[in-house]
């Protein structure tokens, strides 16, 4: 046996089986969680994959479909050169390629001349572990080593290994379908498989057996819980029945974490599964003062007084490397902390809500710490008096309201029944389209990316982008539209007549010194086409500013 | 004045008081091919190849039809036209034009690999050519087609084994012969939309030899179209049609689907990239192929393809007209009820 396998990995030629392994097996999963519209058969697929491939290419697939891609060896701009170099055409053409295709790692996919090749690829961890390796080489041997590739691989391969080279592996498959198929295939539950692969590991010192055991539970103390996510309440709450049965908060509008404290260390981790301790200087006296064994969930704000401030706020938190004392002072970072995960050093989401709230609330009154706060249940007797509260959401620094049933236990991931998001109303404004580009993925070579102007004296003035809110078929209409009415080319944007008047929704506002009109949106979205109105009849800059007044404080 | 120029109702040969493809009625037409975006109703008098004739005849109605076979010259006021195959779709021409020496080749719609029905995309030497350019970017490179029906096949073969219909979406025109020809010894029935029933009906009449199809009715049973292949175009993805199929896999053929965000787009099951349309290589080879030493580029990607003309020596510019672009148009879904293109005002 040790012969044959030999001799399979001296040959020259392809071997002629059909049986798929390594970058070719997964090159197919890609293909299919690509195109495939139905989740079931990414399940399917999925569960194929992880029955066949190899073990260590498996590690790397949960790693990478759970956000842990492997670092950057090369840059686009130097795959985009090498590209170039080797197909001989000008780089407009390759620009105008990108812009058509709408992905970086298809369009050089596309546009490299067809391999002539005598062996298949190797496995994938094969080549991530060549890119940790030439992260410290020169270009030119990283250069050869990717051309060399490219040239080992058809169309299919070298979209899947540009894109892992270029990282962004958004392919429509989501962690908890994996999570589910891995669940089938190992045969264990869905929600300990989902809290195995959390955490703190490393692809590369992983192995496969390792990472589904219980012992990387205990010997990972950073790992956080699966988050318990609610769907958004769409029927009125009368539908949730007895009021007295359910708990209300504030929605707040911040970062969803977890702050842990296991083994006298702490640490603090987002919703993303991104450990963000170093972020947070305001926490870490924490690790002094909360008793050991214990999960809390809540969310990171800036917050003064117990009011938090806007979330543009956090982000210029979360984008520096190294926070400023000028910083720790104007946007002190709060956590308001709504369940109580583990305690004493045990797994406390089977014991229902009220109980585990009563525990919460007496720990955070005795850490009597500013930087760790309760996110306040609401007082409320009925769905009618509770819809009232709710309007008042944003005097609140609040996005809506949360409901939870009181006797619910922490599920993972998102669930119906027990915990339901009741955010508000956005805010809306009436606005004309001036810009447009193509977008990216599923709307390549389309016109689905805009942006929106309100009316500033007799000039317009650009406030705000959206990419998303209308139907495929609108889009085409809009798509359309631009075509024929650009006006002029700026690279991939064209500028087009402001004719077409759209409303946009978005759930905050704030002052921002980098954009023309002076504000910034959260979540700027299109909520309808406004074909009943003309360009003369949208939205003023001094109808924004008035909003800016209101809710930008 | 040029031999021919761009004009409001299209292209217009002034000494030869003729109309190539015109979008607007006019006195006398030259038709490349059948295609709603290049044969339009109401013209007093149309040419075209025998082939195209009877499709013409079902899309326009009774006209006044002249047809001839390739290279069979016809005159006009001292003007030469002859047709020459393009390869795009069954009777497909590009229409050569001689005066006085000088000659200008209009292209129509055409692809250069021989699809065994539409003839063999032959290059026309001319001093003018005027092409299409539907993929002129070098994404668009396609394989040959026997790749893309042993995909297909496979396709079925395992939409049979899942007990899952074969909805494949294709023009009713040229794309649906296409793959009823090359996928029904696959299957016992290939069930068909009533626009390809009638466009196939057509050609029957005409003499091919296609194989059988069968209109999709209300009393065909559920296990039946679930072991066999149903061609429709793309409008019907969306009907109630398909209710009676399900569970079914909607595939499409176009060259468009050479790029994943169509298809994923489309929400569709599978894409295949079949086109009828030159491929980049292709489109290139055949310009340098005719020899011209000028070129004007129409619908696609038209100042893409011109500039890459001109930086590699061959005098090209661009020009609109309202050719649509039917692999878009009629294949995809979410396209239906929307105009496309340009310019049709």
């Amino acid at each position: 046996m040790e012969d044959s396998i030999h001799i399979t990995s001296t040959r020259t030629t392809a071997p002629v089986s059909e049986e798929k392994a390594g970058m070719r097996l997964f090159t197919e999963l890609v293909n299919v969680l690509g195109t495939s519209t139905k989740t079931n058969d990414k399940l399917d697929a999925l569960s194929h994959y992880f029955a066949l491939a190899d073990d260590k290419d498996k590690v790397w697939v949960i790693a990478i479909f759970s956000g842990r891609r492997p670092k950057r060896a090369v840059n686009s701009s130097q795959l985009q050169q090498w590209c170039i170099e080797m197909i001989n055409l000008p780089p407009w053409l390759f620009e105008e390629s990108y812009h058509t295709v709408g992905d970086l790692a298809e369009t050089i996919a596309l546009l490299l001349p067809e391999s002539n090749r005598t062996q298949y690829p190797q496995t994938l961890s094969w080549y991530i572990e060549k890119f940790i390796v030439l992260q410290k080489k020169d270009e030119s041997l990283r250069k050869q080593f990717i051309i060399d590739s490219w040239m080992q691989m058809d169309k299919e391969e070298r979209f899947v290994f540009n894109k892992l080279l270029t990282g962004g592996f958004r392919i429509g498959v989501s962690q908890k379908t994996m999570v589910n198929a891995l669940a089938r295939t190992v045969k264990l539950d869905a929600s300990v498989i989902a809290h195995r692969i959390s955490g703190n590991w490393d692809p590369v010192t992983t192995s496969f057996a390792q990472l589904l055991s219980e012992e990387s539970v205990s010997m990972d103390f950073s790992k956080p819980y699966p988050f318990y996510l609610a769907y958004a309440l769409e029927e009125e709450p009368g539908t949730l029945g007895d009021p007295h049965q359910w708990q209300a908060e504030w929605k707040w509008d911040g970062i969803r974490g977890q702050l842990i404290k296991r083994n006298n260390e702490l640490f603090v981790w987002s919703r993303g599964e991104e450990l963000m301790t170093d972020k947070f200087p305001e926490y870490h006296a924490l690790k002094e003062m909360l008793p050991d064994g214990i999960v809390l969930d809540g969310e990171i704000i800036p917050s003064i007084e117990k009011k938090p401030l806007p979330f543009a706020l956090l982000q210029t938190r979360i984008g520096r490397k190294n926070v400023t004392k000028k910083q720790l002072q104007e946007t002190p970072i709060t956590f308001f902390a709504y369940d109580l995960l583990e305690w004493e050093g045990k797994d406390y989401r089977d014991i229902p809500l009220q109980s585990r709230r009563e525990t919460l609330e007496k720990l955070v009154e005795q850490t009597n710490y500013p930087g760790l706060i309760i996110s306040p249940v609401i007082e409320f007797t009925g769905w009618q008096q509770l819809a009232g509260i709710r309007s008042a959401s944003r005097d609140m620094g609040a996005e809506g309201l949360m409901l939870k049933r009181k006797d619910s236990v922490y599920q993972a991931g998102r669930k119906r029944g027990d915990w339901w998001k009741w955010k508000i109303d956005p805010l809306v404004i009436d606005c004309v389209m001036i810009y447009a580009q193509k977008g990216h993925g599923r709307r390549s070579n389309l016109y689905t990316d805009y942006t929106f102007a309100v009316k500033d004296g007799d000039k317009l003035v650009s406030f705000t982008k959206a990419y998303s809110g209308l139907t495929d078929k609108e889009f085409a209409e809009v798509d359309n539209f631009v075509k024929r009415n650009a006006l002029e080319k700026f690279g991939p944007v064209r500028t087009v007549r402001p004719e077409l008047v759209f409303e946009i929704a978005f759930e905050g506002i704030a002052a921002s010194a980098r954009h023309k009109s002076g504000v910034a949106l959260r979540f700027p979205r299109i909520s309808r086409w406004r074909k009943d109105k003309k360009p003369d009849e949208i939205n003023t800059l001094e109808d924004l500013k008035k909003m800016l007044e209101l809710y930008g404080k | 004045m040029p031999l021919i120029e761009f004009t409001d109702k299209g292209l217009y040969c002034a000494q030869g008081q003729f109309y190539i493809d015109p979008w607007q009625a006019v006195d006398k037409a030259i038709i490349t091919h059948a295609h709603s975006d290049h044969a339009r109703w109401g013209s007093k008098y149309y040419l075209c190849h025998h082939q195209t004739k009877p499709i013409l005849q079902l899309r326009l109605g009774n006209n006044n039809y002249e047809s001839v076979g390739w290279n069979e010259p016809v005159y006009m006021n001292a003007v030469k036209i002859t047709l020459h195959p393009a390869g795009h779709i069954i009777g497909s021409s590009q229409i050569r034009v001689e005066y006085n020496g000088e000659v200008w080749v209009v292209s129509g719609d055409y692809k250069t690999e021989n699809d065994g029905i539409s003839g063999q995309f032959e290059p026309v030497p001319c001093h003018t050519f005027i092409t299409e350019s539907t993929f002129g970017l070098p994404i668009y490179h396609w394989q040959p087609q026997e790749v893309q029906f042993a995909a297909m096949r496979k396709w079925i073969q395992e939409n049979k084994k899942a007990g899952r219909t074969s909805l494949l979406l294709a023009y009713s025109l040229g794309k649906a012969q296409r793959v009823i020809k090359n996928l029904a010894d696959n299957v016992d029935h290939v069930f068909v939309h009533g626009a390809v029933y009638n466009t196939q009906q057509v050609f029957k009449n005409a003499g091919w030899n296609f194989p059988e199809t069968e209109k999709v009715t209300a009393d065909i049973s559920k296990e039946l179209f679930h072991q066999n292949l149903v061609v429709a175009p793309g409008s019907a993805a969306d009907s109630p049609w398909i209710k009676k199929m399900q569970p079914v896999s909607v595939g499409v053929c176009s060259g468009w689907m050479q790029v994943r965000g169509n298809v994923r787009r489309k929400n569709i099951d599978a894409g295949f990239v079949l086109s009828d349309h030159a491929d980049w290589n292709g489109l290139l080879a055949s310009v340098k192929a005719t020899g011209a030493s000028k070129v004007y580029v129409t619908h696609g990607f038209q100042s893409a393809f011109s500039r890459y003309l001109n930086e590699n020596g061959i005098e090209a510019g661009e020009v609109k007209t309202a050719f649509g672009n039917e692999e878009e148009e009629e294949a995809l879904p979410d396209q239906i009820g929307i105009e496309t293109g340009a310019n049709t005002e």
